[in-house]
């Protein structure tokens, strides 16, 4: 099982490590070519705009292609990337998962914080760093949702594409990518 | 509030720091951009930077005009914040905590305490721990870095030499920290001690970095990098990411590419793209070649080895 991270900019250090520590074989993925190696892959967070700059238009139908058949996890960039519409300002989303999502929607850096809220993977509450986070404004039919702040979800699940719109690579707490790595091994069995 | 430096240094797990250094993940493998206008924070946001630097000179033009350089007026700043979607940094003068004050009111996402800007302090630099905003500041060698990391910056860069558009003192600069890191993995616990005292830095932060093998916070790199070469060389070298100055909106002394004449605001877009693009597959001399290419123009720069001692910027800073 090889777990890729889409490592063009970001926080893709902070995922290997953190799948590293859960077992997993990390490839950093750059190039369209290694999209075919992996068996899930992993978008950081960072700057949406710039991945989207920096995939051009074949590696984004080789990323679109993936995520719309195999496990993927995104997390704040990465979720903006996963969604079907994207706000503020208004960009090109995947649509791996039936939500809209507002940049920046939080403020700026001086709104960013940490909280702790109930979520789905366990009794233990979830810390949640959230860094100039966007926010899930709506989600369509069939997307579960696995944490909420202030009642917006920030944890979702589609099928097998998971998204934050916080950093679990920036916290101790391993569940939400141990999570992911389930829906990666069910998804390799198909 | 716990004071985060009740030991003698900074508490990496304390929540406030913990954010500022969050911040710093997200700008890695990216390119942070110098710019002077809403138009060209435009440009660089189209072209893939993860960041803006909003300021009203570059070091070039800093370079070229002399006189007291200070923040950037808060409106163009702000101007810059409403029309980009990125984070934007800014600039206060060394030891300004005034100014670093306006910057965190106006709500900058990081600040650079920055050698560019005339120094406001002779001895020392601002309180960074009193801040919520985090703080970017320049280093030459590990005991600065440590230093400023005491002091509460989140993020380190080189100083190399800015505005020059020449990269010799940046690649200086990140041998030394990245040497002089390497030389404490392999001292025994009693040499750590004695390798504090030389690098006048705290001991706390010696040993962390002796353990690790690499600073707490994300090490960047600024001061001369004007081509993708330059970035791939940065990175390869063990930046975590780029500063670009003067580098994509300069043409060679004080004057600034026109963006309103297409063949110029081209080139500035053409020599973004390009150190975007070095700076992810900075180890791929494939793609370096040919964004080294398709990239037209580069700012004509100035020999680091031309300027006198008295007019360096990076001797700025204690």
């Amino acid at each position: 099982m090889i777990i890729g991270v889409l490592a063009l900019q970001g926080d893709f250090d902070a995922h290997r490590r953190r799948l590293e520590e859960l077992v997993a074989e990390v490839v950093l993925v750059r190039k369209a070519d290694q999209f075919d190696g992996i068996d899930g892959l992993v978008i950081p967070g960072g700057e949406s705009s710039t991945f989207l700059k920096l995939l051009g238009p074949g590696t984004l139908q080789k990323l679109s292609d993936f995520v719309h058949s195999k496990p993927t996890f995104g997390t704040c960039a990465g979720a903006i990337m996963l969604a079907k519409e994207v706000e503020n300002p208004h960009q090109p989303g995947l649509n791996a998962i039936d939500m809209t999502i507002r940049r920046n929607a939080y403020g700026r850096q001086i709104d960013s914080t940490i909280v702790e809220a109930a979520s789905a993977l366990g009794e233990e509450p979830l810390e949640m760093v959230f860094i100039r986070a966007p926010r899930i404004e709506k989600v369509g039919p069939g997307v579960e949702v696995l944490a909420k702040r202030d009642d917006y979800p920030v944890l979702v699940r589609k099928g097998s594409v998971m998204a934050a719109t916080f950093h679990p690579e920036l916290s101790a707490d391993k569940r939400v990518h141990a999570e992911f790595l389930k829906l990666v091994r069910n998804g390799s069995r198909r | 509030m716990a004071d985060p430096t009740s030991n003698g240094t900074p508490s990496f797990s304390e929540p406030a720091l913990r954010l500022k250094l969050g911040l710093a993940e997200m700008l890695k493998g990216g390119v942070i951009m110098d710019v002077m206008s809403v138009e060209q924070a435009v440009v660089a946001e189209k072209a893939g930077a993860s960041a803006v630097m909003a300021l009203e000179r570059v070091p070039a033009i800093i370079r070229a005009e002399g006189g007291v350089s200070r923040m950037a007026n808060p409106k163009l700043i702000k101007q810059i914040m409403a029309t980009v979607s990125i984070p934007v940094m800014a600039k206060c003068r060394i030891g300004h905590f005034a100014e670093a004050q306006i910057l965190q009111e106006i709500g900058v996402d990081y600040i650079d305490e920055s050698e560019v800007l005339t120094p406001a302090d002779e001895e020392h630099h601002v309180d960074k721990h009193a801040f919520t905003t985090p703080f970017v500041c320049g280093a030459r060698n590990l005991g600065e870095a440590l230093r400023r990391i005491a002091e509460g910056a989140a993020m380190i860069r080189t100083k190399g030499e800015a505005g020059t558009g020449d990269v010799i003192h940046a690649v200086k600069h990140m041998r030394q920290i990245v040497k002089e890191m390497r030389q404490l993995t392999v001292m025994r616990e009693e040499e750590l001690f004695a390798a504090a005292k030389n690098h006048q830095a705290p001991y706390e932060l010696v040993r962390i970095v002796a353990r690790a093998g690499k600073l707490p916070v994300p090490n960047f790199s600024a001061g001369g990098i004007a081509t993708p070469a330059d970035a791939s060389l940065m990175m390869q070298l063990g930046a975590e990411a780029v500063f670009v100055g003067s580098g994509i909106f300069m043409k060679g002394g004080a004057t600034p590419l026109d963006l309103t004449v297409t063949a110029e605001r081209e080139e500035a877009e053409s020599r973004a793209q390009a150190i975007v693009t070095a700076t992810t597959h900075f180890d791929d001399p494939k793609v370096l070649a040919e964004v080294s290419e398709q990239m037209t123009g580069a700012m004509k720069g100035l020999a680091v080895g031309a300027i006198e001692e008295k007019d360096l910027l990076q001797t700025r800073g204690w």
